[in-house]
């Protein structure tokens, strides 16, 4: 067996290169608290608009005692209901949303928010949005022929009574 | 010595006999041909998404095409590549006739057969779910099974890669296998284990399933299942680019392999890293927990370090190629390497395609960048540039080394080739440069228009037609790689033999574990158990609701 020693010496640079990437990488994620989303909450997708809080009555957006958000939302072909959203800047916002069919994403550009919608499964994230105005709120996995058409828009504005 | 040399005057006739010549050639053209028309579609698709044609636009179309287009690519020209390779660097290396070649055969058709029966649900838009077919939108049954005789025909070559390493193990006691063929038999072990993600996915959910058998799926369960082959997937195409860097790509420009060992610790680590880390596709995902995508993160990194390796060896060798030549100096041994040489050129610019790609998919990899990017063009101009680049282009200049050895004939245009692997290099730049901004300028990716509100859709304008400048580049590039094959079947007769580059440190024997892939298959079953174990078990261990099939 031999390696070179300039080999050797290149595979502990690729090493520790590749730790400090992993480093860096993971300190941004624990810093700035940009996580992917996360747990297991199957629902039936079938029976959204029969009961629970997928129900058209319960979506929107809704202030808790401390202030934080939450946004109820349904994904169906081919929009996300409901269709116009207004949240204020700078608050913790949890998004809840599920699809009532088939599988979606949603992403708003020039934010930290995106996930997949699989029916099936509640998808939640924690985020706040850092600027005032209007997004586009863009599905951004193939849902089917119309998938283009399913967006609708979010407008970030200033916290009220601040 | 391990890779003793044919000789020049070895006899070309009966050569050709022992060598899978005509399988190789067969899985060739079929791979060539597909990639044509693969081509084409893509360049309807880059015009028909920019908007600026509406006779064009239409999205029935639209997603038969890139369904079309990317099963073609992602799974047809690929696989057909993979095996003409592996069968041809196989009984040349080894030299020995390829055992069981009715066999060999049997799994070409077979997976030919597949390729045509799914093309028909494809083109005829009865199979618009894209290559990653996720449920629960729903195809032809006839596009599942035609895609499971597709994976089920690369299996016998699987089979027959093992084999032939086997039988020659045990006619070399102690020897060390090839390298070529080591790292061809590595890809076939890892592909074994890949495709039992997507075997499993469509064997016991999506064709019961599209044939009315089964009601629902577990939309989490395919997805899981999907992304246990949608990484190491990319691996296998990789494969080939990587075996021809270490094991062709020196000897051709006229040097020598700088470590024989460091390739196969390269190919056992893209083996053992590859498959149990799928979960950077799911990223986005809601039913797995973060700290699980965390730890596939990890693992992610560490397929980093293969690539590393085999950077720092193919520019090794080249150096050493570039001094023999008479280059002086820190860097004039790169003006002296032989860039005329189609294999030279390749190389070169596969590696430069290899630098920024490999960038963009740290990114990717990351946990949190992801945020950003995932499922936009960015992803999209990411893996075009990556795999349509630095794997195509190692695919063409595969093609371009071993036609003219397995024809005995000469190359018909040697200049030809070089300026198409460069033609392909721009269009790939010019194609993917804008794709990736489009990506960051949030435009979502597998979209048939742009019905958005304009700021957003204005800023994405003029990126969406150097795209189209882009795909017409790659097309004509595309168009001259097959004109040149196809004339070399008449051009002048010359024989020249299948040689694969010597180390400079002879290694005739290597350590039993870098001969042998018995003890990473160990390795490679506890590892996929830890970080697929549990994830997969959560889906049978908690109630859940499946979902009805759904048409387009
Ligand atoms: C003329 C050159 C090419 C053009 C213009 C082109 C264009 C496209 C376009 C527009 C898409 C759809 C992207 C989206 O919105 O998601 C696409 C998808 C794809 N392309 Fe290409 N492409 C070309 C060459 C290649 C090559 C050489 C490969 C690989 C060998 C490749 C593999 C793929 C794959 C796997 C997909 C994924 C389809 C999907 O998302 O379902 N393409 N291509
Ligand atoms: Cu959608
Ligand atoms: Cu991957």
């Amino acid at each position: 067996m031999h390696i070179d020693e300039t080999e050797k010496r290149w595979v502990w640079i690729t090493i520790i290169m590749t730790a400090i990437m992993v480093g860096v990488l993971t300190a941004y994620a624990v810093g700035s608290n940009v996580h992917p989303p996360s747990g297991f909450e199957p629902i039936d997708s079938t029976r959204l608009h029969v009961e629970g809080e997928f129900m058209e009555e319960n979506l929107g957006v809704k202030t808790n005692p401390d202030g934080s958000i939450t946004l109820t939302m349904v994904a169906a072909r081919y929009g996300f209901y409901p269709s116009s959203i207004e949240v204020p800047v700078n608050t913790p916002v949890k998004i809840r949303i599920a699809s009532a069919d088939v599988l979606h994403g949603v992403h708003v550009p020039f934010t930290n928010y995106t996930t997949m919608v699989v029916p099936g499964y509640v998808a939640e994230v924690n985020t706040e949005f850092q600027k005032t105005g209007d997004f586009s709120l863009l599905c951004n996995e193939y849902c089917g022929l119309g998938h283009d058409h399913m967006w609708s828009r979010l407008k970030v504005v200033e916290k009220s009574g601040s | 010595m391990a890779t003793t040399t044919a000789s020049m005057q070895e006899n070309l006739s009966e050569s050709k006999g022992q060598h899978s010549v005509s399988l190789g050639l067969a899985n060739f053209w079929v791979a060539m041909i597909f990639l044509v028309v693969a081509l084409i579609l893509g360049v309807y698709q880059v015009a028909e998404r920019s908007g600026f044609f509406p006779a064009l636009e239409s999205p029935t179309l639209y997603f038969a095409s890139v369904s079309t287009h990317g099963v073609l690519m992602g799974f047809v020209l690929t696989t057909f590549m993979i095996m003409g390779f592996g069968y041809y660097a196989a009984t040349t290396s080894l030299k020995m006739s390829l055992p069981g070649k009715g066999f060999a055969w049997f799994g070409f058709w077979l997976a030919l057969v597949g390729v045509l029966i799914a093309a028909v649900p494809l083109l005829t838009g009865n199979a618009s779910v894209l290559y990653t077919f996720y449920p629960p939108l729903v195809a032809h049954p006839a596009f599942y099974i035609g895609a499971t005789l597709l994976v089920v025909g690369s299996w016998v070559w699987c089979i027959e890669m093992i084999w032939m390493m086997m039988i020659w193990k045990k006619q070399h006691p102690g020897e060390a296998v090839p390298l070529v063929h080591f790292g061809n038999t590595a890809n076939a072990v890892m592909w074994l284990w890949t495709t039992i993600g997507v075997a499993s996915e469509m064997l016991f959910q999506l064709i019961p399933w599209s044939l009315g058998l089964l009601e629902t799926v577990d939309v989490g369960l395919a997805r899981t299942l999907f992304s246990w082959t949608l990484h190491a997937i990319v691996y296998f195409w990789l494969f080939p680019a990587y075996i021809a860097l270490y094991t062709i790509m020196p000897k051709a420009i006229g040097g020598k392999l700088f470590s024989d060992e460091m390739g196969r610790i390269a190919f056992v680590m893209l083996l053992v890293f590859s498959v149990p880390i799928g979960f950077h596709h799911l990223y986005m995902d809601p039913f797995h927990q973060a700290g699980w995508k965390f730890v596939h993160m990890f693992g992610t990194f560490m397929v980093a370090l293969p690539t590393l390796f085999t950077g720092f060896t193919v520019i090794a060798s080249m150096e050493i190629a570039g001094r023999l030549r008479g280059g002086k100096g820190l860097l004039g041994w790169i003006g002296a390497l032989p860039w005329k040489e189609p294999m030279m050129a390749a190389s070169g610019l596969a590696m430069i395609m290899l630098a920024f790609g490999g960038f963009g998919g740290m990114v990717n990899a990351s946990y949190s960048l992801n945020t950003m990017v995932h499922n936009t063009q960015w992803v999209t101009g990411h893996f075009h540039l990556i795999f349509g680049g630095t794997v195509v282009v190692m695919y063409c200049a595969i093609l371009y080394h071993m036609f003219p050895r397995m024809l005995g004939r000469q190359l018909y245009s040697k200049s030809m080739a070089v300026k198409q692997l460069w033609l392909w290099t721009i269009g790939m730049f010019v194609l993917t440069i804008p794709w990736h901004v489009i990506g960051v300028l949030g435009q979502p990716r597998r979209i048939s228009s742009t019905p958005y509100d304009t700021p957003l859709v204005q800023q994405w304008d003029v990126h969406e037609g150097a795209m189209i400048v882009g795909g017409a580049l790659l097309l004509l590039s595309g168009l001259m790689l097959v004109w040149n094959l196809l004339k070399t079947h008449s051009a002048p007769q010359e024989a020249s033999a299948m040689e694969y580059a010597e180390p400079i440190h002879a290694a005739p024997r290597v350590p039993h574990l870098l001969n042998s892939f018995a003890f990473w298959n160990v390795v490679i079953l506890i590892y996929i158990v830890a970080s697929y174990g549990y994830p997969i078990a959560q889906f049978f261990l908690n109630p859940t609701f499946g979902a009805t099939p759904w048409g387009v």
